[in-house]
């Protein structure tokens, strides 16, 4: 499944970024990396872009960028 | 003595700029180094000369600015580099930590923000980290002032000594180790094998090597790089932090503001309040400078006569370039005092960044980005500055598209016309119903403005800016104390001194040519005229008059100066005057032929004319493109003569 995938509150772990290098640089400086644990806590009003607590801080993605990263089953 | 020379580095928002400004106070300036003409800001305090480096989340750049900083760190001399944390987000931060320390052992980290670390809900040991990372490590809190003596003390007695060191899987290391010999740190090794190439032309050929051997085998170096030092970061925060109780991070007012219902409502209300404390807390000042302005004409005009100057280069300096430079003053500065601290107030508490997620959805559609929606606020404020704004986009099309827009938002030097003309021509019986209608009419305005801005972005980006919307992500940082008093400085050198100075440079010559349009006269008609009688077939045809239109071109330097144009000619005076009273003012445009149509055309045509000359210099300057720069000229005079001759055709 895709990060945009998950609901309200769910929790997963990143599994695959299906992205350019160039997009996976600005990806990993927002501490969203292979392995790291996301959550999403927020959703705007058009529900296109959400936002997610990735190493304690709170990182809006867009759908259409969100769906190209792979995360692991919901959890906790 | 030989100054210490010290980088400061940090994520953004993580207060690095507060911190700088209270070492080095006034002691500032813009310094550029070998090869770069990139310009940072330069401080001293005492024997210190801080370098304060842009904002970065990496040294493996993907901006210009992180470029600068990615540079200055692995290519230049400096005795020290001080990295600032935000304690708060430690696991993220650590990146910058861990990535610097590749590049040097010099380097002294700052936990910033401490005094909201236990508000959070944990703890961190300071020592073990220290012991950890084997640097010192500080405990600040910059906003309250609270360790900055710790910090210079670390400083003075600062020994270097072998610090931590990620451990990247074998091939990567093996890479760097093959590199080292070339180059001057570890880091710089990691840089290049991540990017494969490399200025230094030493190692090309190793390049070449690993580059075929990561191909054939699959071997991904950015993310094998990314993910050791991300682990090491998690590592080391399991290892540093406790927690003493539970906290939720997300904030309920997270909820409220992005709320389906309610989120955007506010939002709109909170632009409203600030657009009119700015109105209408602008008339009391203005007024103030229109009469001492007016007090000191007297008293030069005067003063030049009896020196015995010739009266009509009196009239000239006098009429001419004083009297629309003080007008443009006296006009622009108080609204723009007020708007601007108030805006950077909503960019300190951190509701900014929420705004652009609330509307990136809609801007989406229109293939552009949420951040525009800031830069159009501040378009509310000067388009000029929206322009620069517009830097807070990465993305280039996208930021192109903010800044080619901009203008169709009305500045603050547009809103006393549109209000004049919206108040003189909309008049109904009863007061309360008049001002609900002003207002009315003019929302009617700004959401024309709001529907052209995007139909325009959609139309660009699927024709000279093709392409698919780029990538978008914004960090929502935690709502925070703003600091009033760096609010009001920050937003009144940086915005508000920054547009009087580019208007004050251009009102002077316009002064010239007012002056002379109204004053040189042939055939017993002034320039003013002969040009309004030339241009007029063409201003009718779009529901204008000649005298309409010319006063938009003379008006090029400051919008808020067309309106005066506009009573100078009609009244026939030597110079832009205020007639002070609206009925007065009214009668006048009606003995010209104004109408209620006229009255709809020239609101329109003030949404959608062209920039005003200040916008135009500093869209030149951010796209460095005269392609660009006559496209946003272009754009919404078409639209403006569009739609004019639509509406005057069919009223």
């Amino acid at each position: 499944m895709s990060l945009c995938d998950l609901k309200l509150q769910d929790k997963a772990i990143i599994k695959n970024i299906n992205h350019s290098e160039n997009i996976k640089r600005r990806l990993y400086d927002m501490g969203l990396t292979e392995g790291a644990i996301v959550k999403l806590i927020l959703e705007s009003p058009s529900k296109l872009i959400k936002g997610y607590l990735i190493r304690d801080s709170l990182i809006a993605i867009r759908n259409c960028d969100a769906e190209k990263i792979l995360v692991s089953d919901i959890y906790g | 003595m030989v100054k210490k020379k010290i980088a400061l580095i940090g994520n953004p928002n993580v207060g690095k700029s507060t911190l700088f400004n209270q070492l080095t106070g006034m002691h500032q300036h813009t310094g550029n180094w070998s090869g770069k003409t990139v310009g940072v800001a330069v401080g001293t305090y005492k024997d210190l000369e801080i370098y304060d480096l842009p904002g970065t989340y990496s040294l493996i750049p993907h901006s210009k600015e992180e470029e600068i900083t990615s540079d200055f760190i692995i290519n230049q001399d400096y005795d020290l580099a001080l990295i600032i944390c935000d304690a708060t987000i430690l696991e993220r931060n650590l990146n910058l930590v861990l990535q610097t320390l590749e590049v040097t052992n010099n380097v002294i980290l700052c936990l910033n923000m401490m005094d909201e670390v236990e508000k959070y809900g944990f703890k961190i040991d300071i020592e073990k980290l220290s012991r950890i990372l084997h640097i010192k490590v500080v405990s600040m809190s910059a906003k309250r002032k609270e360790g900055i003596d710790d910090l210079i003390t670390a400083i003075n007695t600062f020994n270097s000594q072998k610090s931590f060191q990620v451990n990247y899987d074998d091939v990567i290391e093996d890479s760097i180790n093959y590199l080292l010999p070339f180059v001057n740190s570890r880091f710089e090794a990691v840089k290049n094998i991540i990017n494969l190439k490399s200025d230094n032309s030493k190692i090309n050929d190793q390049l070449k090597i690993i580059s075929s051997h990561f191909l054939s085998n699959n071997i991904k170096p950015l993310e094998l790089v990314m993910n050791a030092i991300y682990r090491k970061c998690e590592d080391i925060t399991n290892l540093v932090i406790t927690k003493t109780k539970k906290f939720n991070r997300h904030k309920k007012i997270d909820k409220i503001l992005t709320n389906k219902i309610t989120g955007i409502p506010i939002m709109i209300l909170m632009l409203m309040a600030i657009l009119y404390i700015s109105i209408q807390g602008a008339n009391y000042p203005s007024d103030l400078l229109f009469n001492f302005f007016m007090w000191l004409k007297n008293i030069m005009n005067d003063f030049l006569l009896n020196i015995c100057i010739p009266k009509c280069i009196v009239s000239l300096l006098i009429d001419g370039v004083y009297q629309v430079l003080t007008w443009v003053i006296a006009v622009m500065l108080p609204p723009m005092a007020i708007f601007f601290p108030l805006f950077t107030l909503l960019e300190d508490l951190g509701i900014l960044p929420r705004i652009a997620f609330n509307l990136d959805g809609y801007f989406q559609k229109s293939n552009a980005c949420g951040k525009q929606a800031l830069t159009m606020c501040m378009g509310f404020g000067c388009n000029a500055v929206g322009v620069t704004n517009a830097r807070i986009i990465d993305s280039p099309r996208e930021r192109l598209l903010a800044i080619l827009t901009n203008s169709f938002i009305p500045c603050n030097g547009r809103f006393p016309s549109l209000i004049a003309i919206i108040s003189m021509f909309f008049v109904v019986k009863s007061n309360i119903f008049n001002s609900i209608i002003n207002v009315l009419i003019l929302t009617l305005g700004i959401l024309l403005s709001i529907i052209i801005t995007f139909i325009v972005n959609k139309i660009l980006s699927i024709t000279i800016l093709r392409g698919m919307p780029s990538f978008f992500v914004l960090e929502l940082p935690p709502y925070r104390k703003p600091q009033i008093l760096k609010i009001i400085l920050r937003s009144i050198f940086d915005r508000t001194l920054f547009v009087l100075g580019r208007a004050i440079i251009v009102a002077i010559p316009a002064g010239i040519i007012i002056w002379l349009c109204a004053n040189i006269y042939i055939n017993d008609s002034n320039i003013i005229n002969i040009v309004s009688n030339f241009l007029n077939p063409f201003a009718k045809f779009i529901g204008l008059d000649g005298t309409i239109l010319f006063a938009f071109i003379l008006g090029f330097p400051a919008n808020e100066i067309v309106i005066p144009i506009i009573m100078m000619s009609y009244l026939s005076t030597s110079t832009i005057i205020d007639v002070g009273n609206l009925s007065v003012m009214n009668d006048v445009l009606i003995n010209n032929g104004w109408n209620i149509v006229t009255a709809i055309c020239v609101i329109i045509f003030i949404l959608f004319h062209f920039p005003c000359s200040t916008t135009m210099l500093t869209i030149k300057k951010e796209t460095g493109s005269f392609k660009w720069t006559i496209l946003s000229f272009i754009l919404p005079l078409v639209i403006g003569i569009i739609l004019c001759f639509i509406v005057s055709h069919i009223l």
